[in-house]
């Protein structure tokens, strides 16, 4: 338990009185900070998985794959995040389904960023110019072999700055998770809050750590970006 | 559990109460943000650059940290030099704040929108730069954005369940407060879902609506 492991670093009896310890409660935030990235990580990756699946089958040629990818993309674009964490935590274990904080705030940020970026993946590829489709037919291609060697490469890199967009959301959306007693790094601010009775301190800290990850994440993006876009000049307009 | 309907009558005055100052905070929120996002805009064209790179930088600041900890922040933090504010009033204040920066950037898209041409009549019609502004530019620049604003504001409205982090007794809270007291999770949580979704639902018909009424931003 977070709570008794920050105990753990209360200034000693004796010693310097009034002065907080603060490096225990950094490595308290530390820890959050692992939690943060875990769930960013897993979350997107989720998220990944799930876009493709729900933006592919929405351009489907069945009519019923369109539409349970249309519902499922409604669905959680429709309700909040937080309303979906909270069903994932608390109602369905109801209904049989146990969840650990950690597999219920995966679950639910996965499937709420991945039907964001479902549309997205769906933009990108209706994006692809009809004179690419027609290649395809022309070289005899099966709708596979042109979906992925033609169609797919070019969507990507349309797809990317948004899924950049959409992770840096995503981290955003996990401070959520404190709230189902998941201990990330706004769970362990509030632990350093009540426990030193210092508010700036914790939330200046943490403010400034996701603002770094959300950085990394945008410039991770960018540089892949760049890779990715290396031997297409000329293709895209 | 079995799903209760006479434990959903029983509930629904106190959830409809906590739909109200939803909806009061989505709409204080909206207006807040609308006039954050015109400052931010502003300030973000200005001339000096010392303000225009400090204003991107706290815009870029504050939409790249969570909503959750800003509202923390503002609800702990500022109650140590001196400002006490009530939970729904902060909450407003970080919705307005947070969203602000969101439609700072339609703001900015909006305006760029507006052809050079507008601006050189301006010029040539000898206008001062807030008639600029105030005549021709906004007026032409702000339809265009208001389906892209609204779409914000359903965002906001999406996330106005945080507020109950910090004790405001909106429609989540009222759930959770709800469910606590009975231990019955299934039909608060859900109702709050499906109350979420209906509006979601018709929010997109209204989007449609304006889209079509005012066209969109061409990115």
């Amino acid at each position: 338990m977070p709570p008794r492991s920050a105990r753990s670093h209360f200034p000693q009896h004796g010693t310097k009185p009034f002065m907080i310890d603060w490096s225990g409660y950094l490595s308290l935030i530390l820890q959050g900070a692992v939690v943060t990235v875990q769930l960013t990580v897993m979350g997107s990756i989720l998220a990944l998985i799930v876009a493709f699946i729900a933006g592919l089958g929405r351009i489907s040629r069945f009519a019923i794959l369109r539409w349970l990818a249309t519902a499922y993309i409604e669905f959680f674009r429709g309700t909040s995040i937080f309303v979906q964490l909270f069903f994932a935590y608390f109602v369905l274990p109801f209904m049989g389904i146990s969840l650990t904080p950690l597999q219920a705030g995966v679950l639910a940020l996965g499937l709420n960023v991945g039907a964001y970026a479902a549309e997205v993946v769906r933009g990108a590829i209706l994006s692809v110019g009809r004179e690419q489709y027609e290649a395809c037919t022309a070289l005899n291609l099966s709708r596979w072999q042109c979906m992925r060697k033609v169609i797919l490469p070019q969507a990507l890199l349309v797809m990317l700055p948004t899924f950049g967009n959409n992770a840096i959301e995503l981290l955003k959306a996990t401070s959520v998770v404190s709230l189902i007693s998941l201990a990330d790094m706004t769970f362990q601010a509030n632990i350093v809050r009540s426990q030193t009775g210092s508010t700036l301190i914790p939330f200046a800290t943490i403010l400034f750590l996701y603002f770094v990850f959300a950085l990394l994440i945008s410039f991770g993006v960018r540089a892949l970006e760049r890779h990715m876009a290396r031997g297409l000049d000329g293709v895209r307009t | 559990m079995e799903w209760d309907w006479n434990f959903v009558w029983q509930i629904f005055p106190t959830l409809l109460q906590g739909v109200k100052i939803t909806i009061i905070a989505t709409l204080l929120g909206s207006v807040l943000a609308v006039f954050v996002g015109l400052a931010i805009a502003l300030l973000r064209r200005s001339p000096n650059r010392l303000v225009s790179t400090t204003t991107g930088f706290i815009a870029e600041f504050i939409r790249g940290t969570p909503l959750l900890v800003q509202l923390y922040f503002i609800f702990y933090v500022l109650p140590d030099i001196g400002i006490l504010l009530p939970p729904l009033v902060a909450g407003v204040i970080g919705l307005g704040l947070h969203y602000g920066t969101y439609t700072a950037e339609v703001y900015r898209a909006g305006i760029d929108n507006v052809p050079r041409g507008q601006w050189e009549a301006a010029k040539a019609c000898n206008l001062t730069a807030r008639q600029t502004w105030t005549r021709i530019i906004l007026p032409q620049a702000i339809p265009p954005m208001m389906p892209a604003l609204a779409n914000y504001f359903i965002a906001m409205f999406k996330e106005t369940p945080l507020l109950s982090a910090i004790t405001v007794l909106e429609l989540m809270n009222q759930a959770k407060s709800v469910a606590n007291t009975y231990y019955r999770y299934i039909e608060p949580i859900t109702l709050v879902g499906v109350f979420f979704l209906t509006i979601s639902l018709i929010s997109v018909v209204v989007l449609r609506w304006l889209e079509q009424r005012y066209g969109r931003i061409e990115r």
